[in-house]
């Protein structure tokens, strides 16, 4: 399970703002291999957004390449950008992005029904699935505005989980989320990377949170100025259970 | 993309929004309800009126005298004198298309019977004239060639007149009549032929042999009219033909000169109301489809804000594997769905709006299959056509910035 899935060498990212050219990324290198959690870290515009759009396939390398599971991303057209966003790759969003209106199920079913190559009943099939990865099957004909921050969020997870990503990329999905729905977000992805060997790259910048993961990307400038692997990881669910507990962490816990 | 799942994709959306959904269906709904109930109207009405005209008779043929004198006074057709019995003679000769012909004559005047007088049209005719017309006998019988032969003093009656002579359940056969100073005996009542494609009562008329009404009340040997009858629908406008040409040679009309009578078939007369049914029919439907446009503008408007509103479910959308192709066609069938149920609700609609003032108006209408097929087509090229912008602008859209459009 050592593979390199992600090979990202010397990219740049450039931006034309009328006469100025900002750069975004500004040479950077790393690789990505399967089984790993990754947070990104860095300060707002310090290149973070930037690089997740490229590592998401939502957009191409100013020069430099960028190779997702051997594919170079920087060739492709916009049409095999997002098919292999929709088999590849998993977001899960800041603000949960649900559907208003649309239950759990049919919100997770969503990525499956870009996908001509699964029927109805694999659908329906592997949307349960992922629910039930989150703790969520007995709410699954649930609307976003009938659940909780923290359920959107991991109904949100399931959608990222359904198409059987390689990759799931987090854009600081805590980011609205209170410390102790947080961590049980953040137990839930350990669960995912430890239990089902799912890669996360998680881009957030609370250092509180990248404790979390087993490796720390820090951005500056565009530039990657530490790539450390994180020694003491802390578990999210040691935490969880030294803090009071509420309703909705018990059903997480049981 | 699987179609199923696009058009599953595209009636969730509406889904979620059903009320304005149906906001914007109603523009198309009366739209299209509007379209169906004017055809369905301006064809009732124009088949109500070329059964009317065929009620006529529809294989008749009538020629009346008119003028060939260009400049100069003119004079009014009636007094115009060209047909004679010379003509109806050679027309009977050599007709070949023609199975039946009449002569006729009119007067005006007042017909008295004791106390009751009426002012009605005797017409003299001779008794082909009810083959012609198809113009059945309710009472008594039809006067005879022999009765034209002699000139005899007998009538038929209209039921009209027959009402306003005699009093209820009098039918007055045998009774003899005054018109004009002259009596007559009636000895038939005609059934009753109601009012004709003009408005006129056509059973407010005294039948008389020709002879009678020629030499003892109008004192000429002219015809007014002469009716004839086409042996087949087929065959009118070769008897039209035939008449002109017979007619001609027994005027001796010189080549270039133009006709001194008219003749005139049925199917120019259906042809000049189809024509201004037709007229009718088509600014209904311009105005019908006015407001089809501007039903189709109510879905572009609504497309156009759901897409601003939807930036950011397009953005996801797009992140999660929708490609652009994906985005447009999920709103061009948002769009072509609320036209295409909108048409639907909208043809039962105009069905049911048609069939109402069908009761309640009692005007005759006719619904169309082709008006239904055209209204579907329209209602699916205005999605199409109204949707595609709107569509075009969401499946353009950056993923990157619509997922961060707030």
């Amino acid at each position: 399970m050592d593979s390199i899935l992600v090979e990202i060498k010397n990219l740049s990212r450039e931006f034309k703002m009328g006469d100025e050219t900002v750069r975004a990324l500004n040479d950077i290198s790393f690789t990505i291999k399967s089984g790993e959690f990754i947070t990104i870290m860095g300060s707002s515009g310090s290149g973070k957004t930037t690089l997740l759009n490229i590592l998401g396939c939502l957009d191409k390398p100013t020069s430099g390449a960028y190779f997702l599971d051997r594919i170079n991303v920087g060739a492709l057209s916009k049409n095999e950008l997002a098919k292999l966003r929709n088999k590849k790759l998993g977001f899960i969003f800041q603000s949960y992005n649900l559907l208003a209106r649309t239950t759990a199920l049919e919100n997770v079913e969503l990525p499956l029904l870009y996908n001509s190559e699964i029927s109805s009943k694999e659908r329906r099939e592997k949307a349960m699935n992922a629910l039930e990865a989150v703790n969520l099957s007995d709410r699954i004909h649930y609307l976003p505005n009938q659940l909780s921050g923290g359920q959107q969020q991991r109904v949100a997870i399931a959608r990222a989980l359904v198409n059987d990503p390689i990759v799931i990329l987090a854009d600081e999905a805590t980011g609205n989320l209170d410390s102790r729905t947080s961590y049980g977000i953040m137990m839930l992805m350990q669960e995912l990377n430890a239990v089902h060997g799912k890669t996360i790259v998680f881009i957030t910048h609370e250092p509180d949170i990248a404790s979390f993961s087993k490796r720390t990307i820090l951005l500056r400038d565009g530039k990657v100025i530490n790539d450390t692997i994180n020694d003491r990881i802390r578990s999210a669910k040691t935490v969880l259970q030294n803090m009071p507990i509420n309703t909705e962490l018990a059903s997480i816990l049981k | 993309m699987k179609i199923s799942n696009l058009l599953r994709i595209a009636w969730k959306a509406i889904q979620r929004n059903s009320m304005r959904a149906f906001l914007t269906m109603l523009g198309i709904i009366i739209g299209v309800a509007a379209v169906i109930a004017m055809i369905s109207i301006g064809q009732g009405s124009k088949q109500s009126i070329q059964s009317q005209i065929s009620g006529m008779g529809s294989n008749m043929i009538t020629i009346r005298p008119s003028s060939n004198v260009m400049g100069g006074p003119r004079m009014d057709n009636t007094s115009v004198q060209t047909l004679t019995e010379q003509d109806l003679i050679a027309l009977q000769k050599q007709m070949v298309f023609i199975n039946a012909l009449s002569p006729s004559v009119f007067s005006r005047g007042q017909v008295i019977n004791g106390p009751y007088n009426w002012s009605t049209t005797m017409q003299g005719v001779n008794p082909e004239y009810f083959t012609i017309r198809g113009w059945a006998l309710k009472d008594g019988v039809l006067f005879t060639k022999q009765d034209v032969k002699l000139a005899a003093k007998v009538c038929l009656i209209g039921q009209t007149v027959q009402h306003n002579l005699f009093s209820d359940g009098e039918d007055g056969i045998g009774k003899s009549i005054r018109f004009k100073k002259i009596p007559f005996k009636i000895i038939g009542v005609m059934s009753k032929k109601g009012e004709n494609a003009f408005g006129q009562d056509q059973d407010d008329v005294i039948l008389a042999p020709i002879s009678t009404v020629q030499k003892r009340i109008l004192s000429t040997i002219y015809y007014q009219t002469i009716f004839a009858s086409a042996v087949n629908e087929n065959a009118i406008e070769n008897a039209a033909t035939e008449i002109q040409q017979i007619l001609r040679t027994s005027h001796k009309l010189q080549k270039g000169t133009d006709d001194d009578f008219t003749v005139r078939t049925q199917a120019e007369l259906i042809n000049t109301f189809s024509a201004t049914s037709r007229t009718l029919t088509i600014l209904l439907t311009v105005i019908a489809g006015i407001s089809l446009i501007v039903g189709g503008i109510g879905i572009m408007n609504i497309m156009y804000v759901s897409v601003t509103e939807r930036t950011k479910e397009i953005g996801l959308r797009m992140s999660l594997g929708a490609r652009g192709i994906d985005i447009l066609l999920q709103f061009l069938i948002e769009a072509v769905m609320i036209s295409i149920t909108g048409g639907i609700i909208g043809v039962v609609l105009g069905i049911t709006a048609t069939k109402l003032v069908t009761y309640f108006m009692h005007w005759p209408t006719l619904i169309t299959q082709s008006s239904i097929l055209v209204s579907f087509l329209v209602c699916f090229v205005t999605g199409v056509f109204f949707g595609y912008y709107p569509a075009l602008k969401a499946s353009k859209l950056n993923p990157i910035e619509a997922l961060r459009y707030e």
